[in-house]
């Protein structure tokens, strides 16, 4: 009972920071902006699932359930790097910044 | 009880995640946009896998959510090394 009330607590935080980083992509007004949103949002969003995943499949089986972990240590290397090569190939296209201009979604 | 329920509720808001991700991926202004949401959109389908891999109790979908992280960063590494260097193998 007691790991079924952690395992819930870290799916619904991971899962909701995956949300706010995909409304942060939808919503922000330049390329920079919503470059920032998604990747801080989404691997501790992911870093929240794969722990309750851990935590789940850890207490189902006898011994530790590490496998989530290597996804989580991957993805935790390669989303700056992914991060980073995009914002070079974004001022390496001109993308301008709007960001004195109000949102998009007013025109 | 609550765990699934709060199963559940993950996979709404990973689901909204997704169609919010996809809607950018379809309006971006620009190709980096483009690419920036298919990235997302790799992140989210992990996610899902792994929560669906806790709905179903079984450890398949382990080896299918590393591919796709695999996959994820080697094509937004491919894309952004052709916008700046005009190839892939030089």
């Amino acid at each position: 009972m007691l790991i079924e009330l952690i395992v819930s607590f870290f799916l619904l935080v991971g899962a909701s920071f995956a949300l706010v980083g995909s409304i942060g992509l939808a919503r922000l007004p330049d390329f920079f902006t919503r470059l920032h949103g998604p990747t801080k949002a989404t691997t501790l969003g992911i870093g929240g699932v794969l722990i309750a995943s851990v935590i789940y499949f850890s207490a189902r089986s006898a011994g530790l359930s590490l496998h989530e972990a290597l996804i989580a240590l991957f993805l935790f290397m390669t989303a700056p790097i992914s991060a980073m090569l995009l914002a070079k190939a974004a001022i390496h296209r001109k993308v301008t910044t709007r960001s004195r201009v109000p949102p998009r979604f007013e025109r | 009880m609550i765990l699934s329920l709060s199963i559940y509720a993950a996979l709404a808001m990973l689901a909204v995640a997704i169609l919010l991700n996809l809607w950018r991926l379809a309006i971006g202004p620009d190709d980096t946009d483009r690419v920036l949401a298919l990235d997302t959109l790799f992140i989210n389908t992990i996610a899902l896998l792994v929560v669906l891999g806790i709905h179903f109790d079984t450890t398949v979908y382990f080896e299918s959510a590393l591919v796709l992280a695999l996959i994820g960063f080697i094509g937004t590494a491919a894309f952004c090394k052709y916008q700046l260097r005009g190839d892939l193998i030089e």
